[in-house]
C-alpha cells in the first residue's frame, strides 16, 4: 500500500464538482452514483417482479382459472423468479457493495471504476430483452426460472433465445461487479485494515464474489446449452442423439446451489453489522463468522443433487448429498447463535434497522429450519414441488435476503443522505411488511405438506381457503413495499432531520468517521486503521 | 492510474481471475464428458453399452435365474408402433438371448428412428451385454413399412447377487429432421 498515497494525489487533480444531468448517471464512474443506480435499478425490478407475483394471487385467489391464462400464468412465475433473483436481489446487494465496501476498508473508490459503469449500464439492456420478450407472438419464457429440458429445449417457443441472451448478460454483469469487489479488496484496502479487521459485510461479499465468479460461467454454459439444443441441433440433453435431460439439472444445480448462497451471504454481512450496533457490543465470534462464512460457501459446491432426490438417483447419492446438505446447518447455526449472543446483556435499542434485523433472525432461521425438513430424503419426495417448497425459499429470500436489504437501506440511508428517514413511515412499513409477510408465506407450509403442487394456476377445493389468505397477505405485502417507496422518494429529495457523522449511536467502522451526507469523494488520503 | 504499482497488481489480479471465468465456463462444459464418463464407470443412467459386446462361452450360472422385462414405447410426436415380442425372459447369467422388436412405420413416409435404451435399476446396465442390437444404429422405415429387429445379449455372471430382476426400456424417437440434416451436410 505504499503506493496509495501516490495513486491519491493523482485524483485530488479530478473535478472536485459534481457532474450535473443525465450524462452524470450515464458516464458515472463514482462508485457511490453507480451504488445509487444499482439500488434504484433494484427497486424496480422488485417492484416489476412484484406486479407479476400479484398477478400469480389473484389467479390463485380462488380455485379455476378466472384471470389469467395457464400460458400467461407459467410465464409470470417464470419472469416473477427471473426478475428478483437477477433483478432485485443480486442487483440491491451489487449497489450495497458499490457503496459500502470502499468506505468501509477506506479506499477512495472501487478498484477498476470504469468496468463498474459497464457492469451496471448492460442490466437495464438485459431486462428491457428479458421483458420485451412477454411481448413477442407466443410470449415469453414460460418453463420456470429453473428452465429445465426439455420444457426450455423441445417444448419452449422460439423467444428462448431472448431469454438466453438476457441471461448471458446478466451473467456477465454479475461476473464484472464481482471481479470488481475482489480486485477492490485485494489491492485498496486502507494501511492497516488487515484480513481479520474487515468488517463482516466485507468478508461476506469477498467470499460471494469468489462463488460468483466460479458458478456465473457455468450458468452460461447451460444457457448456451439450451440455445444451441433448441436452434443448432445439438443433443446435450436430447436423449435421442446420446443426450439426457437428466444431466441438465447437474449442470443447472451445480451453479445453482451456490447461488442461493450469493443470494444470502452479503446478508450475514448485514446483519453482523446491525445486530452489535444496536446491542452496544462488539460482535460476538467475529473469526468464527469468517470461518462460518467460508465453510459455507465450500460446502455449497457439494449439495446440488438435494434439488434432484426425485430424479432416481442411487440411495448412496441420497445419503451423500442429505448428510452434505444438513452439514451446512452448522456454521449457519453458529451465525444464529453468534447473533444472539451478540444481543445477549447488550444496551438493545429498536430502531428500525434493529427491527429488520430481528426479523431476519426469527424468519430466516424459520426457512432453514424448513430446508433441514426438505434435506432429509424419503420425506422430500413428499414435499418436492410442493408449496412447501414454495414457502421455504421465500421465507430465506424475502424474509432473509430482502429483509435484509431493507435494514441495510434503513441502517445506511442517512449515510447517503444525510437526513434522518421518515420514522414513522418505516415503522409502518416494518410492521405491514411483517404481519403480510407471514400472512402471505405461512400457510404455503400448510398446503404444501397437503400435496398443492407448484407452478399451477388451479388447484383442488380443499386449498381454497388457504389460498384466499394467502393472497390476502401478498396483496398486503405488495401494498406495503408502496410505503417503502414513498419513503425512498422522501428520502432523495433530502427531507428530514441532518444527522450526526456517526448517525447511530454505538455504530462503529469507517463509514460512521466521513461526514453525513457522505461527500462525493471520500478517504482520497487514506485512513490509518488501528 | 494505470502504469502505477497499483495499477499493474489490479491488472494482475484481474487476468487471473479472468483466467478462473473461462476456466468455469469450460467446466460446464466438460461436465457433459465427465457426465457421460462417470455414468459409464458406474451405470448410475442405466444407460448400456453404444457398441455390440463380443461373447465367448463362459462358464453359464445355473444356479442363477435372472428375470428380466423388456418394455417399449414411442417418444411424443414418434408414429411407430413398437412391440417386443417377448415381454418377459429369465435368463443364468452367462447364457447367450435373443429377443426379437416388432416395429411398424404406420405413416406414409419414410421415418428415421433411434431407440434409446434404458435399465432399471441402473447399476444392472453395466452387466447387460449386447452383441448386437438395433439400437446400435438409426433405423430407417419406409411408409408402410414393417421390421422384425433382433437383440441378441447375456447377463454378465459378475451381476451383484442382490440384482435377481431389472427391466430393460427401449424409448424410439422420430430422428429424421436431424438424420436429413446430417445428410444433406455430408452431400
Amino acid at each position: 500500500m505504499s503506493t496509495a498515497t501516490e495513486t491519491l494525489e493523482h485524483d485530488e487533480h479530478h473535478e472536485h464538482h459534481i457532474p450535473k444531468g443525465i450524462t452524470r448517471w450515464l458516464y458515472t464512474t463514482n462508485h457511490k452514483d453507480i451504488g445509487t443506480l444499482y439500488l434504484w435499478f433494484a427497486f424496480i425490478m422488485f417492484l416489476i417482479g412484484g406486479a407479476m407475483a400479484m398477478v400469480i394471487r389473484a389467479e390463485l385467489f380462488q380455485p379455476g382459472l378466472q384471470i389469467v391464462e395457464p400460458n400467461f400464468f407459467n410465464q409470470m412465475t417464470t419472469v416473477h423468479g427471473l426478475i428478483m433473483v437477477f433483478g432485485a436481489v443480486m442487483p440491491a446487494f451489487t449497489g450495497l457493495a458499490n457503496w459500502l465496501i470502499p468506505m468501509m476498508i477506506g479506499a477512495p473508490d472501487m478498484a477498476l471504476p470504469r468496468m463498474n459503469n459497464w457492469s451496471f449500464w448492460i442490466l437495464p439492456f438485459a431486462f428491457m430483452i428479458l421483458l420485451s420478450s412477454l411481448f413477442l407472438q407466443g410470449g415469453g419464457p414460460a418453463f420456470g426460472w429453473t428452465f429445465y429440458a426439455p420444457l426450455s429445449t423441445t417444448y419452449s417457443n422460439d423467444s428462448t433465445a431472448f431469454f438466453v441472451f438476457a441471461v448471458h448478460i446478466m451473467g456477465i454483469s454479475s461476473i464484472m461487479g464481482a471481479i470488481n469487489v475482489i480486485v477492490t479488496i485485494f489491492n485498496m484496502r486502507a494501511p492497516g485494515m488487515t484480513w481479520m479487521k474487515m468488517p463482516l459485510f466485507v468478508w461476506t461479499w469477498l467470499i460471494t464474489a469468489f462463488l460468483l465468479i466460479a458458478v456465473m460461467p457455468v450458468l452460461a454454459g447451460a444457457v448456451t446449452m439450451v440455445l444451441t439444443d433448441k436452434f443448432f441441433g445439438t443433443s446435450f440433453f436430447d436423449a435421442a442423439g446420446g443426450g439426457d435431460p437428466v444431466m441438465f439439472q447437474h449442470i443447472f444445480w451445480f451453479f445453482g446451489h451456490p447461488e442461493v448462497y450469493i443470494m444470502i451471504l452479503p446478508a450475514f454481512g448485514i446483519i453482523s453489522a446491525i445486530v452489535p450496533t444496536f446491542s452496544r457490543k462488539k460482535l460476538f465470534g467475529y473469526a468464527s463468522m469468517v470461518y462460518a462464512t467460508t465453510s459455507i460457501a465450500l460446502l455449497s459446491f457439494i449439495v446440488w443433487a438435494h434439488h434432484m432426490f426425485t430424479t432416481g438417483m442411487p440411495v448412496f447419492a441420497e445419503m451423500f448429498f442429505m448428510l452434505a446438505t444438513m452439514l451446512i446447518s452448522v456454521p449457519t447455526g453458529v451465525k444464529i447463535f453468534n447473533w444472539v449472543a451478540t444481543m445477549w446483556r447488550g444496551s438493545l435499542s429498536f430502531e428500525v434497522p434493529m427491527l429488520f434485523a430481528l426479523a431476519f433472525i426469527v424468519l430466516f432461521t424459520i426457512g432453514g429450519l424448513s430446508g433441514l425438513m426438505l434435506a432429509i430424503t424419503p420425506v422430500d419426495f413428499q414435499y418436492h414441488d410442493t408449496y412447501f417448497v414454495v414457502a421455504h425459499f421465500h421465507y430465506v429470500l424475502v424474509t432473509g435476503a430482502i429483509f435484509s436489504i431493507m435494514a441495510a437501506v434503513y441502517y445506511w440511508l442517512p449515510k447517503w443522505t444525510g437526513k434522518m428517514f421518515d420514522i414513522t413511515l418505516a415503522k409502518w412499513h416494518f410492521w405491514c411488511s411483517l404481519v403480510s409477510v407471514n400472512v402471505l408465506f405461512f400457510p404455503m407450509h400448510f398446503v404444501g405438506l397437503a400435496g398443492m403442487p407448484r407452478r399451477i394456476p388451479d388447484y383442488a377445493l380443499q386449498f381454497a381457503d388457504f389460498n384466499k389468505w394467502i393472497s390476502l397477505g401478498g396483496f398486503a405485502f405488495g401494498l406495503s413495499q408502496l410505503i417503502f417507496l414513498a419513503l425512498l422518494i422522501k428520502a432523495c429529495r433530502k427531507i428530514g432531520e441532518p444527522v450526526s457523522a456517526q448517525v447511530w449511536e454505538g455504530a462503529e467502522g469507517l463509514e460512521w468517521e466521513i461526514p453525513s451526507p457522505a461527500p462525493y469523494h471520500t478517504f482520497e488520503t487514506p485512513p490509518v486503521v488501528k | 492510474m494505470t502504469g502505477t504499482t497499483e495499477g499493474k497488481s489490479n491488472n494482475k489480479l484481474v487476468v487471473k481471475l479472468l483466467a478462473v471465468v473461462v476456466g468455469m465456463f469450460g467446466f460446464g462444459f466438460a461436465l457433459v464428458p465427465l457426465y457421460d464418463v462417470f455414468c459409464d464407470l458406474t451405470g448410475l443412467n442405466g444407460k448400456t453399452a453404444n457398441s455390440a459386446a463380443v461373447f465367448d462361452a463362459m462358464e453359464v450360472d445355473e444356479s442363477r435365474l435372472i428375470t428380466i422385462d423388456f418394455i417399449t414405447r414411442t417418444n411424443s410426436g414418434m408414429s411407430w408402433q413398437f412391440e417386443a415380442q417377448t415381454r418377459q425372459v429369465k435368463v443364468h447369467p452367462g447364457e447367450l438371448h435373443q429377443v426379437d422388436f416388432t416395429v411398424t412405420n404406420p405413416s406414409n413416409r419414410p421415418i428415421v428412428g433411434q431407440a434409446v435404451p434404458s435399465v432399471s435399476p441402473g447399476p444392472a446396465a453395466l452387466f447387460l451385454n449386447k452383441t448386437e442390437c438395433f439400437c446400435f444404429e438409426q433405423q430407417t422405415l419406409q411408409g408402410g413399412e414393417t421390421v422384425v429387429m433382433p437383440m441378441k445379449f447375456y447377463v454378465d455372471p459378475q451381476l451383484p447377487d442382490d440384482i435377481t430382476y431389472f427391466t430393460l426400456q427401449y424409448t424410439l424417437y422420430d430422428v429424421t429432421s436431424s438424420a436429413q440434416d446430417i445428410a444433406m451436410k455430408s452431400d
